[in-house]
């Protein structure tokens, strides 16, 4: 059984409380590198995490992409949408094809 | 031309054959396996674009009627709201294979039996904005499990393909080729030798003939 975890800066992750998903309020980097890491080993299969914070530790969240758990999902948060999520899965794209063929651009 | 580091003898030869035999079985099986995996992906990584932008959008909405219900409710009376939540979310995550990668499916399971029971407040002190970003997020949520299980997907899928045509290319171009040069540079040796033995035998024979009946001393 896996939970679901929300990190991120308060405001953009207070809502999902109310439905039933974990939430762990984090501005800085190095905290949510830790928080991200303990919660890989708890057990937690999807951890959404908001695109700013997501953007200050990139590296860090390249290591989680070839593991089968947890999914790190970036999202949008209330600062609005950065075009992080959409780079992510054109990264995807391009390691399996050597170029980003699908791009809308 | 690179020849690996043989003897040129008809063992090595046989079994360069079937080393070279295996190996193209192996790139066929592999191209085939990568090309699969391909389709797969790129059908996956169209409908990640998708969802992602449905999600984005849904969540954008919430946050409005978040931002709204924000600034007509004091701090305090938000944060009792969303303290103590009714429901509880958890995930079972099975496994599919597709082409030897494991990609992951989500099964949502919901603490309370009736999954809409989203509303963890009375509704007597807090705004309805509130209660339509419990309500957007709520909408959201099933497109938001889904786009885990995609995204989640297309990564690991993204890696075996990088893996996988790497070592198609690897076989393609390095393995196969070194074979076929070193079985032709054998077969060729071989051969070779071949005729260095029947021209020294007739040689031989030439000689002993000689030796025997004194041919050139007749002929003059």
């Amino acid at each position: 059984m896996y939970k679901v975890a929300v990190i991120g800066d308060k405001d953009s992750i207070y809502g999902f409380a109310s439905i039933g998903l974990e939430i762990f309020p984090c501005d800085d980097p190095t905290e949510a590198v830790r928080k991200i890491r303990n919660m890989s080993e708890a057990g937690y299969g999807v951890i959404y995490i908001t695109e700013k914070l997501a953007s200050q530790i990139e590296t860090e969240l390249d290591v989680y992409r070839e593991r089968p758990q947890p999914a790190i999902i970036p999202i949008p948060g209330v600062q609005g949408n950065t075009g992080l999520g959409m780079r992510n899965v054109s990264k995807s794209v391009e390691q399996a094809v050597g170029s980003d063929i699908l791009s809308d651009a | 031309m690179a020849i690996l580091n043989v003897n040129p003898t008809r063992m090595e030869l046989t079994n360069l054959k079937g080393k070279l035999s295996t190996a193209t079985r192996g790139h066929k099986l592999l191209k085939d396996k990568r090309d699969e995996l391909m389709r797969e992906f790129i059908d996956l990584v169209r409908e990640n674009k998708e969802v992602r932008r449905e999600v984005e959008a849904g969540i954008a909405k919430a946050n409005q009627h978040m931002a709204i219900a924000r600034s007509v409710m004091s701090d305090e009376s938000l944060n009792v709201a969303l303290m103590l939540p009714m429901q509880e979310m958890s995930l079972d995550i099975s496994e599919k294979n597709v082409m030897s990668v494991n990609i992951p499916v989500f099964d949502i399971q919901y603490k309370t039996a009736d999954e809409n029971d989203i509303y963890s407040y009375g509704y007597s002190f807090t705004s309805s904005d509130l209660d339509d970003a419990v309500k957007a997020l709520s909408d959201i949520m099933p497109k938001m499990m889904r786009l885990a299980e995609i995204e989640k997907s297309c990564q690991l899928m993204a890696a075996e393909i990088e893996k996988t045509r790497r070592r198609v290319n690897a076989l393609e171009h390095v393995l196969i080729p070194n074979y076929q040069d070193t079985i032709r540079y054998i077969r060729m040796k071989l051969d070779e030798n071949d005729r260095a033995t029947t021209t020294r035998l007739m040689k031989v024979k030439d000689m002993m003939l000689e030796e025997a009946h004194h041919y050139s001393e007749r002929e003059q």
